[in-house]
């Protein structure tokens, strides 16, 4: 088992004829994920790579495909219009790789995905991966912008906001020949669909993850939620890691929800969360996976 | 993006937030002839602005001396002293750092007598993901206190984006500031104008510190924000040209402008060590593990994840303005991106720059091997890292001895 999506789970690309959907669309085709459909409106009946029909609409291609999971690399002014297509359509999962979307967007997209079965994952994040067995994990599912052959199938779940800090603890963990059951990138931006907090509960629930790698950085305070909810409830070991300890407060560190202010969302304070909770804490990126390891 | 008070009181103006008469100019005569009119309407006491971005002005500190960059007078010949002791020079406050800022324009406006001082703001509650409106009747002092030692006097009025701000609304936050009769309604307009002006306007922050209630010229209570701060949401910036053009590249740190240019995420900070990463987790993660080690990150860089030979080339040359540096450190995490490009334009910036400092780099991922060969055959005197804290060790080991020299 895995969360969220398995190697059947069928996907299909929302923009997947722009430079950056089709070169990861392709990817993904050659890590062994079922990419199904890709959606570009105005270029319905054409066919990506030879083998992957393209519709004009969401609903056309899950229709057509049976597709349940969208991966979006539409541009930001058109993005939000693109998640509540996936929504309107009954994806069960969405997951926003475009980076820069108005925060005013994403506050109309959450509003209007309540009561919705859809779940959102991002936007500004990596994607999902879920290794397959094959060599350097060949025949999982890949949703988005991850490298594939940095994983292995196995047991550990890992929650991150960052890219290349989960790059990062998959590799140290791949490394040293210890697999993953779920990677997830919930995005950098300060509204986003799934929190840490949502994808830990999927990883207590899931019999296949044994010990979870957490990521957070500064800004807001949804990594201190997880925590609580981790001190009273997850019955699986938790190594952590916040990154921003040296960021200047009042500043936007790359990402457009990593920042500092009204001296809220510091790394002090989220670090200071997890030990209360008893997450295991990685002095530094270098130990995210020995961490955990020690743990188990 | 932040745009200067003056640019806050007429964009909030628009929407039909009031504040104390007053107009922004460059000259000290033309603020002489400003506070000659607001005199001559009524004014008993009108106060000079500097206008930078910038909290603190008041208790700031001119380079050549002149305490208080924001100044009351009683006269329109003070006023024009003030002004020009203010203009063409730079001011020191806590929040510009120790090169401070230049003052190029000042705000003269009415200030008139104030009974009553109040906060209010416009922002986004992360955790519910809504706008927040916050109020308190503790204005004039540092909000982040008041929320600390009595957080009861902060009030919070959430906002649900499908309706938006109800008028009923804006008389609760009015009667939790403890206002009466006619000045509920006029809070009420100034209320429904800052949450007009933070949605339409796509803005991050909408502050006023203080909101105060004044004795009019009439005698009768009225209420002005009597400052205005607001900060914009970057990312919506495409769809406000009118806001875009109240960007003042005078306020941003030079070396921010150019790296802006080639796409690159630059901040400068106070340390020694610069460092070039991809991904903006990664490059957080790396200043730390510096500071980890004993070092000081000078700066945040992150080259994105698609990063080319050029991109990586201009991230050296901005590195090698920033003067503290004494060491580089490069770590990139090549999942999609070949490591043999970059290491390919690492070897084409140094010979190009003619580096001399120490520099380490570390490289991980897509092609690494290809990627170390290069760096090896380039004849550079560069340091490997194995992993993070191998070259965070090395790059403050090798700036150290490089001190002692």
């Amino acid at each position: 088992m895995s969360i969220l999506v398995n190697p059947n789970t069928k996907v299909l690309v929302q923009g997947i004829t722009g430079s950056f959907g089709a070169k990861h669309a392709q990817l993904s085709l050659a890590y062994g994920t079922q990419i199904v459909a890709g959606v570009t409106p105005g270029k319905g009946g054409q066919v990506f790579e030879n083998k992957v029909p393209i519709f004009d609409t969401v609903s056309q291609a899950v229709k057509e495909t049976g597709a349940t999971a969208s991966a979006i690399f539409v541009p930001p002014p058109f993005a939000a219009d693109a998640i509540l297509e996936g929504v309107d359509a009954g994806l069960d999962l969405v997951v926003c790789i475009t980076e820069g979307i108005p925060v005013n967007d994403m506050i109309k997209v959450k509003r209007a995905m309540e009561g919705k079965k859809t779940r959102l994952i991002g936007p500004n994040c990596p994607g999902i991966v879920t290794p397959g067995e094959g060599k350097d994990s060949h025949g999982g599912c890949r949703i988005g912008i991850s490298p594939g052959y940095i994983h292995k199938k196995g047991n550990i779940g890992v929650v991150s906001r960052s890219g290349t800090l989960t790059y990062e603890a998959v590799w140290q963990l791949t490394c040293r020949g210890v697999g993953q059951s779920t990677c997830v990138g919930i995005g950098g931006d300060p509204v986003n669909g799934t929190s840490h907090l949502d994808v830990i509960k999927m990883f207590n629930d899931d019999p296949e993850t044994h010990g979870i790698i957490m990521i957070g950085e500064i800004g807001g305070s949804a990594e201190e939620e997880a925590a609580e909810w981790i001190k009273k409830n997850c019955k699986k070991p938790v190594a952590g890691f916040i990154a921003g300890a040296t960021a200047p407060p009042g500043r936007r560190m790359g990402h457009a929800g990593a920042i500092v202010s009204g001296g809220k969302g510091t790394a002090a304070a989220k670090i200071a969360a997890f030990k209360d909770a008893g997450i295991g804490i990685a002095v530094t990126p270098s130990e995210m996976a020995d961490t955990l390891l020690k743990m188990m | 993006m932040n745009i200067h008070e003056y640019q806050a009181r007429q964009l909030l103006g628009q929407y039909g937030v009031a504040f104390p008469p007053g107009e922004v100019c460059d000259k000290p005569e033309a603020a002489k002839a400003i506070a000659e009119k607001l005199f001559a309407d009524g004014a008993k006491l009108v106060v000079v602005k500097s206008q930078v971005h910038s909290g603190g002005r008041g208790k700031g500190t001119f380079k050549n001396g002149f305490k208080g960059g924001v100044k009351l007078c009683k006269t329109a010949d003070e006023v024009h002293e003030m002004s020009k002791a203010m203009l063409g020079n730079v001011l020191v406050t806590k929040q510009t750092g120790a090169e401070g800022r230049l003052v190029s324009k000042v705000l003269v406006a009415n200030a008139p007598e104030i009974q009553k001082e109040l906060y209010i703001a416009v922002l986004l509650d992360r955790a519910n993901s809504r706008p927040l409106i916050m109020v308190s009747t503790e204005g004039g002092m540092d909000i982040e206190e008041v929320a600390e030692k009595t957080p009861e006097k902060i009030v919070k009025e959430y906002i649900d984006p499908a309706v938006g701000l109800y008028s009923y609304q804006t008389r609760k936050l009015a009667v939790a500031l403890g206002l009466t009769g006619d000045l509920i309604g006029q809070a009420a307009k100034l209320i429904s104008g800052l949450y007009r002006t933070w949605w339409e306007c796509d803005a991050s922050l909408v502050e006023i510190n203080p909101l105060c209630i004044c004795k009019g010229n009439d005698g009768k209570p009225v209420i002005y924000a009597v400052d205005a701060k607001i900060g914009f949401d970057d990312n919506a910036l495409y769809r406000h040209k009118d806001i875009q053009s109240m960007r003042d590249l005078a306020e941003e740190a030079p070396l921010e402008i150019e790296a802006s240019k080639f796409s690159l995420n630059y901040i400068k900070l106070d340390g020694n060590i610069a460092c070039l990463v991809n991904g903006a987790g990664l490059a957080m993660a790396t200043m730390d593990i510096i500071q980890h080690y004993g070092g000081m990150p000078a700066n945040f860089l992150d080259v994105g994840g698609g990063a080319s030979k050029d991109q990586v080339t201009a991230a050296f040359k901005i590195i090698l303005q920033d003067p503290n540096v004494q060491g580089i450190l490069v770590n990139i995490f090549g999942g999609i991106m070949d490591c043999n490009v970059i290491a390919t334009g690492i070897v084409a910036a140094v010979k190009e720059t003619g580096l001399k400092l120490p520099l380490v780099v570390r490289l991980e991922g897509n092609n690494v091997e290809a990627g170390k060969q290069t760096l090896a055959a380039s004849g550079l005197t560069l340091i490997t890292g194995d992993t993070m804290a191998d070259a965070a060790q090395k790059v403050v080991k090798a700036v150290k001895s490089a001190a002692q020299k």
